[in-house]
């Protein structure tokens, strides 16, 4: 099911032109900003398809800037966003491509500072929801609407029922989740929508077991 | 559960719900929040579109790039005549849509229904039925819930998205979900509600998404508005008992296959139609030439 609320449908409240350009781009900007965690420095966007040809009409450019500075979709300061990056000394640079992605609206963003970086891909489905296609690299499906763990690890067997196990054992319900890796043998990344908030102490948890190497987690 | 028209229909005649009580049972089993909750969230969407309604026909809204603004003003003033041709009711539907969408372009505060580009037609009908319907408060937030139930329906079958099925994802699924809801509205059926669906839809296949300049300004504005006076109609026809004769989930699906052939060009990339035209070229370039 793409929309599962009927305020999917009659929502989101919003500073307009677009759900899509707009609303939707600012979404994927705050997913970003919330895996990232903090602050960044520095922020890379790349527009793509329908993003690059009409950006500046939509006011895309400043809703994803507005999303990265964690402004909500309704609020009227997303308006001013690149004042306010400037203010917060964040670098904000913008690429247009014209590679064709597979969805008319796209947009990556890498996000980083002093202590790493993160690359994100998000598409704007219409009407203000968004899927997080890609993380550093790593095929995924993620909406954000539900709390999310990212889990990079060691491509071993029995990785997935461990974390799963530990999840299970603190009744935490998995409500979605994917696995996905570059080649075998090498790093993978588990992403894991729960029902219940996952506790910084549990991250840590899963994040000193063997062949674990990151863990960090995330909710819009 | 519904994911259709069709299932809709079935659960009003087994239940007697209205689509509205349909919509909010199955919000509440998904979302698992209250009724209060899902009821109150809905009444500050109201609040805000009664709020861009508000502001869109009092104040001189402008959007950023100068190409629109002041036609819900002008049509405001015009009813006050009293001898208009589409007469009060279709006409106010018309005024509140334009006021919505000059408040959305100006980047004001309005509600996506089902996208900010189509913002207009659900809060037009509503605001302007209200009135000529006599409805409570009540019945009003139950008509938001009702549109919601529609766009539902397309948004999960078709698409809503106008750079993915063209302007007839966006003000044609708005036109259809504000048809659906003002026969609800009006006392008809599930199955007249399923017509006017049709009536609105089909009557807008192949409605292709050329923006000028990419804003969602020319033609998106006047689209509204006269995708509020489509809904209007239609409503009334099936009001009347009129039938169309393919059911509404194959009409959304048509919709969603002719979006399909719409060239790239003509999927909100502004690069055919509208935008390609020797006034709409030009006035692309005046905008870009500004934002340097």
């Amino acid at each position: 099911m793409k929309y599962s609320s009927v305020f999917e449908i009659i929502g989101p409240v919003m500073v307009g032109p677009s759900s899509s350009h707009t609303a939707g781009a600012l979404v994927i900007g705050r997913l970003a900003r919330k895996m990232f965690g903090r602050k960044p420095d520095q922020a890379m966007i790349t527009l793509y398809g329908s993003f690059a040809n009409t950006y500046h009409g939509h006011g895309t450019d400043i809703a994803i800037v507005g999303g990265i500075l964690d402004l909500d979709t309704n609020d009227e300061k997303v308006i001013q966003s690149f004042e306010l990056a400037q203010q917060m000394g964040i670098n904000i640079q913008f690429e247009l491509s014209e590679i064709q992605k597979r969805h008319p609206n796209t947009a990556q963003i890498e996000l980083s500072d002093a202590h790493g970086k993160l690359v994100i891909v998000g598409i704007s489905l219409g009407g203000g929801k968004v899927q997080i296609i890609s993380v550093n690299g790593f095929e995924l499906n993620l909406t954000g609407e539900s709390p999310t763990l990212l889990v990079l690890h060691e491509d071993r067997a029995g990785m997935i029922a461990k974390v799963a196990g530990l999840l299970g054992n603190h009744n935490i319900n998995i409500g979605h989740m994917e696995v996905s890796r570059k080649d075998r043998g090498s790093e993978a990344l588990m992403a894991i929508e729960t029902d219940q908030l996952v506790s910084e102490e549990l991250m840590r948890e899963i994040e000193d077991m063997t062949h674990i190497l990151m863990v960090s987690g995330f909710t819009c | 559960m519904f994911q259709t028209i069709e299932d809709i229909i079935q659960l009003a005649d087994n239940s007697n719900d209205s689509i509205s009580e349909i919509m909010m049972k199955q919000e509440e089993m998904i979302s698992g929040r209250s009724r209060l909750e899902i009821w109150s969230r809905m009444e500050s969407i109201f609040d805000v579109m009664e709020r861009a309604i508000e502001k869109g026909t009092t104040e001189n809204v402008v959007s950023r790039s100068g190409l629109s603004g002041g036609s819900a003003v002008k049509v405001a003033e015009y009813l006050e005549l009293k001898k208009t041709l589409s007469g009060p009711t279709i006409l106010s539907a018309v005024k509140n849509a334009l006021a919505t969408s000059e408040v959305n372009a100006a980047m004001g505060i309005i509600c996506a229904t089902p996208t900010a580009g189509a913002a207009g037609v659900v809060p037009g009908c509503l605001f302007s039925a209200r009135d000529t319907l006599s409805l409570t408060k009540e019945q009003q937030i139950r008509f938001l819930f009702t549109t919601g139930a529609i766009g539902y329906v397309i948004a999960n079958q078709a698409t809503v998205s106008g750079a993915v099925g063209g302007c007839q994802a966006e003000i044609g699924s708005a036109t259809a979900m504000a048809a659906g809801a003002l026969v609800e509205a009006a006392g008809g059926s599930a199955m007249q509600s399923a017509h006017a669906i049709s009536f609105a839809l089909q009557s807008m296949l192949g409605l292709v998404c050329d923006p000028v300049a990419g804003l969602v300004e020319i033609p998106c504005i006047q689209r509204n508005a006269t995708g509020a006076s489509i809904a209007m109609v239609a409503a009334d026809m099936a009001l009347a008992g009129c039938e169309f004769p393919i059911p509404a989930d194959e009409v959304i699906e048509a919709m969603y296959n002719v979006g399909k052939t719409i060239p790239y060009t003509l999927r909100e990339t502004a690069l055919g139609g509208l935008a390609k035209t020797k006034t709409g070229k030009s006035m692309a370039q005046r905008i870009s030439s500004d934002k340097q």
